[in-house]
């Protein structure tokens, strides 16, 4: 079951009430500003807003969090994203010469999206996501988790889910924030794996000549073999169909082990993905000791990254200047909000119970006839619903992220 | 005289001491530029210096928009270093080598005033100056270069025993070839991954905690990611101060001309380069000389007259002046020149003629008028200034032409010497991608495959075009060096005749 079905293109008075009354614009101040006081951080940070009817506004920027809720609240976007911090304010990008607003910070951010699992997917495609294929972000989101935080050994990693078919990823540490272009492309590079278009069979090209995959690879590889075995083997069943067992066929550079197992799998239709992938391991078996297993051993572990290592969208993480959707932003389509995801918990995530913004404001409603008397306070009417634990997930993050620019100081301080 | 020094001092904050080292005030042959030069320097160096520098830093410049391979990259540059910017090793008892250093020293910082001051020339200078340096260092001697490394902090750790021991594996694996594997004997440096993008980026290096361990092999990538680094960063601290700087008149100008040539790929006046050889080229010869030698350009500039019986005011600039300069190339005397217009400009009264165009010409030759002897222009000042209207026939045809305009000259022009159409695509893209010179560069090689020239052979030592009549030299030479091979090879050095 798709969960587009149950969703809803919220309303112009929808979001507006959800601007208003639920939307946490002071922490999403604290995690852009790292600290109280407005800094920089903030103030010369590019908002963009998208409004009905697709028009899209660029160059915002404001002082304060209540600067940025008013021209939320009278602008009433579908969408609002974040741009990077300029060495200008980008409201006055207009007077400023071309040579003084140059983008200087930016969080590290990352997109994946289900659609670039179509190709490999079975239960679903397109904008359509269920619980089974969630199993691929999740699978991406612990790969990518881990290898930042133990390769790059960042610390404030902020998962968003995008509100339909993906997440995004946004590190807030402050190396993270300063990467030039250059740095950013370098770690793209390290990180992709999947590369190549459509018309490129094998996309897992990532080793020089017979050598073993680099070690960060291996220990991706390592935890992805499991994966590989329950989502790919077992619950999607990829090469059930023979457009499924051609594709993984084609993987296989031995052309006499190839042939074989066409014939095999042509005269017996209904074997499994896993008896399939088992006859693989026979085949390597056969050739124990030569250098055919050694080669059919390497494209089995290419195999399992082409099918299970995570698809990034490199171009979002590029470049400083890129804009991302703001945490907690309604999905336009769907009317579910963009909250923060827990990445050690990713697997118990379930896209379909994220609240959507008419369920939530149905939530205050029904608040709002129970106790009339309490009346004006509205900065905390997220409390209140079940919006409630995603904004204290991103206050937590938030926190932590406050504490690690306090000792910072604290030790510029001391080098004095 | 003029001294550059408090100029320096204030556009860096980094006034280092003067350290003086046994007897050389130059201890290494590479040099970090963290500290500007402090004496005085007269404005002729000033000058000099720069322009030199410029020759070599133009010719990797347009070695990359030509995608050349590295090694030839560094070939063609050495040989152009060899040339203008010199620079031995300490061992070098025969030379000057704290001149040497000095002159380096000094053209490096005129430089960066002059390319500090927008982000495009900023990129651009600091790519070619790091390529400079990455050559420079790749033929450093292997002692020296290890003192000079030594001499600066670059922050890296040295991995202990232990902890190699430790990630053993890991190091093996990250090596990209099995032969270069031995992680026993290798030393390996911690660094902040963000210093080795590069490796990062291909995963030549174990990365653990944000820190690359860099195997001594790779060190290098360090060293010129830091010497990038910090080169950035002090331009973009120059173009800061800079503005101070904008109140002295004499070095503005100079400036301004410095990153002009940069930005037209265009290395300097060519012709200051002087030969010796005049060779009585005649008013009827100039004719036959164009079709054979011109580059584009002047070849624009010779039918334009033919047809129109006529040129405009900066044409006849652009023309008369590259056909006096011929002094050194061609050698068109003032009488030559003035039968040669005469005959050109054969629709004009002998009146007006005398009148208003032997003047013209006489003025050209310094004759006239403030008398002052007019350089011909170069390939930078066709291409920048004086921009040619709707109804002008100067400039530069690479650039001030048409897409499909320019085919067609080109195809008339020079088919008749080897160029055919499918040659186009390729010279198209170069002009597209701004590379005038570039284009300019590679017709001249191909209508020049007769004689021998190859695809990055450019006007000799892969040289590209500067100026028009260094392209019209090299033709005449070539010619010329057919019949007299013999005397040619003898003779490495090239020799503008
Ligand atoms: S590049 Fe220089 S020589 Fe060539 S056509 Fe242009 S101006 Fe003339
Ligand atoms: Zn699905």
């Amino acid at each position: 079951m798709s969960i587009t079905e149950d969703t809803e293109s919220p309303s112009p008075e929808l979001m507006l009430a959800f601007y208003r009354r639920l939307y946490p614009f002071r922490s999403i101040f604290g995690w852009l500003n790292h600290e109280h006081a407005p800094t920089r951080l903030f103030t010369h940070r590019e908002f963009s807003f998208t409004l009905q009817g697709d028009i899209y506004l660029r160059y915002h920027s404001f002082n304060t969090a209540d600067d940025l809720k008013k021209q939320v609240c009278s602008l009433n976007p579908t969408r609002f994203e974040i741009g990077p911090v300029y060495s200008a304010r980008p409201r006055d990008k207009k007077t400023v010469r071309p040579a003084a607003f140059t983008p200087t910070l930016r969080e590290l951010v990352f997109d994946i999206d289900m659609t670039d699992y179509d190709t490999i997917r079975t239960c679903c495609s397109g904008a359509d996501i269920c619980a089974r294929c969630w199993v691929f972000i999740a699978a991406a989101v612990r790969v990518l988790d881990e290898g930042i935080r133990e390769q790059f050994g960042y610390k404030h990693l902020l998962w968003v889910y995008s509100g339909r078919r993906g997440i995004h990823l946004w590190i807030s540490d402050r190396e993270a924030m300063e990467l030039t272009d250059e740095q950013r492309r370098a770690l793209v590079g390290w990180m992709t794996v999947i590369q190549g278009g459509k018309e490129m069979h094998k996309k897992v090209n990532v080793r020089t000549g017979s050598r073993p995959l680099p070690p960060s690879l291996q220990t991706a590889l390592n935890s992805l073999a499991e994966v590989f075995g329950e989502l790919i083997l077992t619950d999607q069943d990829c090469f059930a169909s023979r457009e499924g067992w051609e594709a993984l066929l084609r993987l296989i550079p031995d052309t006499g082990i190839v042939k074989e197992l066409r014939e095999k799998w042509d005269t017996g239709p209904h074997r499994s993905s896993s008896e399939k992938w088992e006859d693989l391991k026979d085949q390597g078996r056969k050739y124990k000791g030569t250098p055919r297993r050694t080669a059919l051993q390497t494209a089995m572990e290419d195999i399992i990254l082409q099918y299970t290592y995570p698809r990034l969208d490199a171009e979002v993480s590029k470049h400083r200047n890129h804009l991302l959707k703001a945490p907690f932003c309604i999905h336009p389509k769907t009317g579910r909000v963009c909250v923060p995801v827990d990445p050690n918990r990713i697997d118990d995530f379930r896209p379909e119970r994220v609240p959507t913004v008419g369920q939530l404001l149905r939530e205050l409603d029904e608040i709002a006839t129970t106790d009339q008397a309490e009346g004006a306070e509205h900065h905390s009417d997220w409390e209140k619903t079940s919006l409630k634990p995603y904004v204290e997930a991103l206050d937590k993050h938030v926190m932590a992220l406050m504490e690690e620019t306090r000792r910072a100081k604290r030790k510029t301080d001391l080098t004095w | 005289m003029f001294s550059a020094r408090e100029r320096f001092l204030d556009t860096n904050e980094n006034t280092g001491q003067v350290q003086t080292h046994s007897n050389l005030k130059y201890r290494f042959r590479l040099n970090f530029y963290d500290t500007p030069p402090i004496e005085d320097i007269t404005i002729e160096e000033f000058e000099t210096c720069a322009l030199d520098r410029l020759r070599v830093l133009a010719e990797i410049e347009s070695s990359f928009a030509r995608n050349r391979p590295y090694d030839e990259l560094k070939t063609i540059t050495l040989a152009q270093c060899q040339k203008y910017l010199p620079l031995h090793s300490s061992s070098a008892i025969t030379v000057d080598t704290d001149a040497e250093r000095r002159k380096d020293h000094i053209g490096h910082f005129v430089l960066r005033l002059a390319f500090c001051r927008s982000e495009e020339l900023r990129r651009r200078f600091v790519k070619a100056e790091t390529a400079l340096f990455r050559i420079r260092y790749e033929s450093d001697d292997r002692e020296e270069r290890g003192k000079f490394l030594g001499s600066r902090d670059f922050d890296w750790i040295k991995v202990s025993d232990g902890e190699r021991k430790v990630y053993k594996e890991q190091l093996a694996a990250a090596a990209p070839t099995a032969k270069e594997v031995n992680v026993d004997n290798e030393n390996y440096y911690k660094v902040k991954w963000t210093r080795v993008p590069d490796l990062v980026e291909k995963r030549r290096v174990f990365l653990k905690g944000g820190y690359a361990y860099v195997p001594s092999r790779e060190q290098s990538s360090i060293v010129f990611q830091e010497f990038q680094t910090s080169l950035t960063k002090a331009l973009e601290m120059t173009a800061k101060a800079l503005p101070r700087l904008d109140e002295d008149t004499r070095i503005v100008p100079i400036l301004n001309n410095l990153s002009q040539g940069f930005l037209a790929g265009v290395s300097s006046e060519w012709s200051t380069a002087s030969s010796t050889e005049g060779d009585g080229i005649t008013a009827d010869m100039v004719e036959d000389l164009a079709r054979r030698h011109f580059p584009a350009c002047m070849r624009n500039l010779q039918e334009t007259m033919r047809r129109d019986r006529h040129l405009k005011h900066f044409g006849r600039w652009q023309y008369g002046l590259f056909l006096k300069a011929s002094r050194w190339v061609l050698g068109l005397p003032i009488e030559e020149a003035i039968a040669f217009w005469r005959k050109s400009f054969s629709n004009i009264q002998e009146d007006k003629f005398n009148k208003e165009y032997r003047y013209n010409i006489r003025h050209l030759y310094g004759l006239e008028g403030k008398r002052a002897n007019y350089p011909a222009k170069s390939c930078t000042q066709i291409l920048t200034t004086d921009q040619p209207g709707s109804s002008d026939s100067h400039g530069c045809p690479y650039r001030h032409f048409s897409a499909d305009n320019l085919q067609t000259a080109l195809l008339s022009m020079y088919s008749s010497q080897g160029l055919t159409a499918a040659d186009l695509p390729e010279i198209m893209n170069t002009v597209k991608a701004g590379h005038y010179h570039v284009a300019c560069t590679r017709v001249f090689e191909i209508t020049h495959a007769s004689r021998g020239v190859k695809k990055g052979e450019g006007v000799g030592d892969g040289e590209s075009v500067t100026h028009p009549n260094q392209y019209a030299a090299r033709s005449r030479e070539l010619e010329r060096g057919k019949a007299e091979a013999a005397k040619a090879e003898a003779d490495g050095d090239v020799v503008m005749g």
